[in-house]
């Protein structure tokens, strides 16, 4: 072990050297601010001009108690000099705010990375809570990190010796010390969080004072007290030419639900009932309530989905949002969206299961039941986001699907996207297309309420219409809105639903290839891998790989041309985070090729190193064969 | 205004062309033609007006109704009549339901819209039985009915609808009888009359599965002595010679002479009266209430919910996508 100490001496200029990208992961108590420390940390890096990509990483618990290894929380971000597409695999540097913080991470760390503790939180009483036998500090178990020890509640206090605040107050200041610390390191600029600070706590000046103090009495402790050998500049990154914001999944799923409703020029209302990690989709429309969003938080999920069936068969669309377990709740109410052919957009940000499961973990195990879980045939288009840049676009096109085809849609995201925050390349929005509806407001001649267009949809008449009054239901119909048992009847309707679902088909681009049109394994991916992929593309090419990847953005019903991309590759090779869903897809809808199913669901993302491994273990394999 | 111009409705106006597939004999026919009569006498406009049910032989309701309609799943109307009015408060919504739909299946939209206070009217057809499912006993049905999924009795506590409504703060309680139009049309003009979610529940009998079971209460040779009409502002008077009455006497409800009888008030600060009158149906010594319970104002959910996105367009100015995709801090890259 190589522990710098904080009684060294300081010693003269240090040099700064230039780094490509860091990987940063910081790790403390659940009360300790790590999503404050990391959310800043990030801003500051977007600001400046790195690429970045973000993984949150928090219990559900939301106080767990103090010191335990459950109550952890943390945050890891990648930033950059160059494109880059995930949050990395393991981080460059720790920062544990106490022994539970570091017992967790220390198995992802880098070998010989940079571990930054906190000694003031490795008493005996805290080494007990994070049920540590011996204190890792001393006892040998981190030999190979390079470990930078700080007694940061000591420092924080003397910083803060003349603030009014209580001492419980002060030690509240802590992450701010350390993001201090690591601004140093990483040479950022203060400016962005010292005035982040003053809006955050404008009512508290005291606040403000001590956690700004803190924040440059870290940042001066990095420059004066040689903890590193040194510190860094990670240089802007060459993003391509755009203007640019940070944002998180969530917010971004949310501004293209709203926009998707104003390009069908109908009123948005937006019926939840708070789940993790869907939350903050009702929170942030709640927000928008200026753009004529209406948000109604339900008693449960089920009226959660049928308050906003009820608004769509006001003319409005209605969308609600939730996870998992409230997508089974949920599944009657599709039924009848289906059955009436009302438009609507249902979020699932899938999170581990089943049941309760992960609740604030990673998973992709709710394709099959998205497109398959009802009762009866009940098909229903489903799109999935893959990022949190691309959510905005897939949202509005989860909304056109709906208005379009007279349909429920489900918008997948999962707990990677919903959190995870990266650079967004702000889109032209004057060349977003509208779609707008148009109500039925006449009966013309042989004008039935389950009559088709050209797309099998059918007429969307809102009440309130003279003359045109109808009654519809979850019983089967025939095309005059009538109840009918009729055997003929019931084959027509279902076959009709089925292909008004796959001509949506006829809507969505066939995706595109990165990299060679034909070869030995395309690599095909749905949802927040796409980061992974795309880095694990790189890598492997840089090995000297001509490696081809594609990816699914709509994934019922499944873009035209499959099958002849897939026929240009001896196998597909289809890594998700569940146990081969896609696969099993894919088998059934593009049967004949061979499938590759790789499987991985641990609550967190591929590491991209597993993917780049499973590339060339599966083509070692097929060149054996 | 095209309004004037147009043709009084009558109750065929609100006739729709469906075949009515309830049993022959069923209470609820009687609810259906007093509804559509009270349509046309009250100048309803089919167009604005949506019937809203779930599931169960009273959700058929909407299909012979020619105004909207939408028959939903089981228990879930209210929660879908929530998302139609916040879409357009400016639908005139019925809710129709029973004692199966809303009590058991649908129990917590029930206590929710009530407490929201939407501006809807609830029908809840109570017969006590689930009739569609052929004959087994509701959350309404009295200890130890017998049925095929009760063979030896249900041991459960029924429900007291008026007292789950008032438990849920409604705004409006009312309960009434199919067999009597008149009482009915009455209590729907004070329903139609409220601002805010009115409850009424209405006897009614299931000719199949449960014929007959109010019959010692509403049979018309017995419902002057066995009921008492909650009148807002009247004397709480009954009996076929008005001789009998009711008054409070500290937490209790007592028989009395017709003079000695207290006034009804259905909308004192609090629910107490209304709740000791709905419990009186335990008490064979007791007449059935029927009538309002309570009547009082309160904030509107559906008006509230706008009311604060006009607020926001107000104070913030109408929105503009620019305005959420722009947010935050922006840079760019040449």
């Amino acid at each position: 072990m190589t522990t710098t100490s904080a009684q060294d001496t300081p010693a003269g200029e240090l040099p700064l050297q230039q780094l490509d990208r860091v990987v940063i992961r910081f790790a403390g108590d659940s009360g300790d601010g790590m999503q404050v420390t990391g959310n800043q940390f990030t801003r500051t890096s977007a600001l400046f001009g790195n690429d970045l990509a973000t993984l949150p990483d928090f219990p559900a618990e939301i106080r767990a108690p103090i010191g335990t290894r459950p109550g952890v929380s943390g945050f890891q971000l990648q930033f950059s000099a160059t494109h880059i597409h995930t949050p990395g695999d393991e981080p460059d540097v720790l920062v544990a705010m106490n022994p539970a913080a570091l017992m967790v991470n220390i198995g992802s760390l880098k070998k010989g990375g940079v571990l930054v503790v906190n000694t003031d939180a490795f008493r005996s009483t805290d080494l007990r809570k994070a049920k540590c036998d011996t204190n890792p500090l001393t006892d040998g178990s981190l030999d190979g990190f390079r470990v930078i020890e700080v007694d940061i509640n000591t420092r924080v206090k003397e910083a803060l010796a003349d603030s009014p605040l209580s001492s419980r107050d002060k030690l509240r200041c802590k992450n701010f010390y350390t993001l201090g610390l690591m601004y140093w390191v990483y040479s950022r600029p203060l400016e962005p969080t010292l005035e982040w600070l003053e809006e955050k706590f404008k009512s508290k000046p005291d606040l403000v004072e001590a956690n700004q103090i803190a924040l440059r009495a870290g940042y001066n402790a990095g420059d004066i007290r040689e903890l590193f050998q040194g510190n860094y500049e990670v240089p802007k990154a060459k993003l391509p030419q755009g203007t640019y914001r940070n944002i998180i999944g969530n917010q971004a799923l949310a501004i293209g639900l709203v926009a998707g409703a104003r390009l069908a020029g109908v009123k948005l209302v937006y019926c939840s009932y708070p789940i993790t990690p869907a939350s903050s989709v009702l929170e942030f429309l709640a927000s928008y309530k200026n753009h004529g969003v209406v948000t109604v938080q339900s008693e449960d999920e089920i009226a959660a989905i049928c308050g906003a069936i009820g608004a769509s068969f006001s003319g409005a669309l209605g969308m609600t949002g939730t996870s998992g377990p409230g997508m089974a709740l949920k599944g009657e109410a599709m039924g009848l969206a289906i059955a009436t052919e009302l438009p609507l957009v249902i979020v699932n940000v899938q999170r581990a299961g089943p049941s309760t499961g992960m609740p604030t973990k990673v998973e992709q195990s709710d394709l099959l039941s998205s497109i398959f879980g009802r009762n009866g045939d009940a098909p229903m288009p489903v799109v999935a986001i893959s990022r949190p840049s691309d959510a905005f676009a897939l949202a509005i096109d989860a909304c056109r699907i709906a208005v379009q085809f007279m349909t429920p849609v489900i918008l997948l995201s999962d707990n990677f996207i919903a959190n995870g925050a990266e650079p967004w390349s702000l889109p032209d929005l004057d060349a977003l297309e509208p779609f707008p509806v148009e109500f039925t407001t006449e009966a013309s001649e042989g004008f039935q309420s389950y009559g088709r267009d050209a797309k099998l949809a059918r007429p969307w008449v809102k009440p309130g219409t003279p003359g045109m009054e109808f009654r519809i239901g979850g019983l089967e119909k025939d095309p005059d809105s009538n109840i009918s048992y009729d055997s003929d009847n019931h084959q027509m309707m279902t076959d009709i639903r089925h292909q008004k679902v796959r001509n949506v088909a006829d809507t969505i681009p066939t995706p595109e290839i990165d990299g060679p049109a034909s070869g030995k394994l395309l690599i095909v991916g749905w949802g927040s891998t796409i980061g992974i992929l795309t880095q694990a593309v790189i890598n492997l090419r840089k090995d000297g790989h001509d490696v081809s990847r594609m990816h699914l953005t709509h994934v019922w019903p499944l873009p035209h041309g499959l099958d002849e991309i897939f026929s240009k590759f001896d196998a597909v090779l289809v890594p998700e985070m569940n146990v081969g869903q896609m696969t099993r897809l894919l088998r059934s809808e593009v049967p004949d090729h061979e499938y590759i199913p790789y499987n991985k669901v641990t609550g967190h993302p591929f590491r991209v190193s597993e993917i780049e491994a499973e590339y060339v273990r599966a083509l070692n394999e097929l060149g054996e064969a | 205004m095209t309004d004037i111009a147009q043709p009084a409705r009558t109750k065929k106006d609100f006739v729709s062309d469906q075949e009515v597939r309830w049993c022959p004999g069923c209470g609820d026919y009687a609810i259906l033609s007093a509804m559509q009569k009270f349509m046309a006498d009250t100048g309803a406009d089919p167009a604005k007006t949506v019937f809203v049910s779930g599931i169960g032989c009273s959700s058929r309701f909407p299909y012979y109704m020619n105004t909207y309609g939408f028959h939903t799943i089981h228990g879930r109307a209210p929660a879908i009549a929530t998302g139609v009015k916040v879409a357009n408060p400016e639908l005139d919504v019925w809710i129709v339901t029973g004692d199966g739909d809303s009590l058991s299946i649908g129990g917590n939209h029930l206590a929710h819209i009530l407490r929201r206070n939407l501006d809807v009217n609830i029908l809840l057809f109570n017969n006590e039985i689930y009739g569609l499912t052929k004959g087994q006993y509701s959350p309404t049905s009295p200890v130890g009915t017998r049925k095929k999924s009760t063979p030896m009795g249900s041991v459960d506590r029924p429900f007291e609808p008026v007292q789950f409504a008032l438990g849920a703060q409604a705004t409006f309680v009312a309960r009434t009888i199919d067999q009597d139009q008149k009482h009915m049309t009455k209590v729907l003009h004070a329903a139609a009359a409220h601002k805010g979610t009115s409850f009424i529940e209405i006897l009614q009998n299931c000719v199949i599965f449960n014929k007959d079971f109010y019959s010692a209460n509403v049979d018309k040779k017995v419902r002057p002595d066995r009921t008492v009409d909650l009148s807002p502002g009247e004397p709480l008077v009954y009996g076929a010679d008005r001789d009998k009455g009711l008054r409070f006497s500290g937490f209790e409800v007592e028989r009395c002479t017709a003079d000695e009888a207290d006034v009804w008030q259905s909308s004192t600060r609090s629910p107490a009266p209304a709740v000791l009158m709905s419990g009186m149906r335990e008490d064979a010594e007791m007449p059935v209430p029927i009538g309002i319970f309570r009547d009082v104002e309160a904030t509107v959910y559906e008006t509230a919910v706008n009311a604060q996105v006009e607020d926001a367009i107000a104070t913030k100015g109408a929105g503009e996508l620019k305005d959420l995709v722009h947010d935050g801090e922006i840079w760019t890259v040449d």
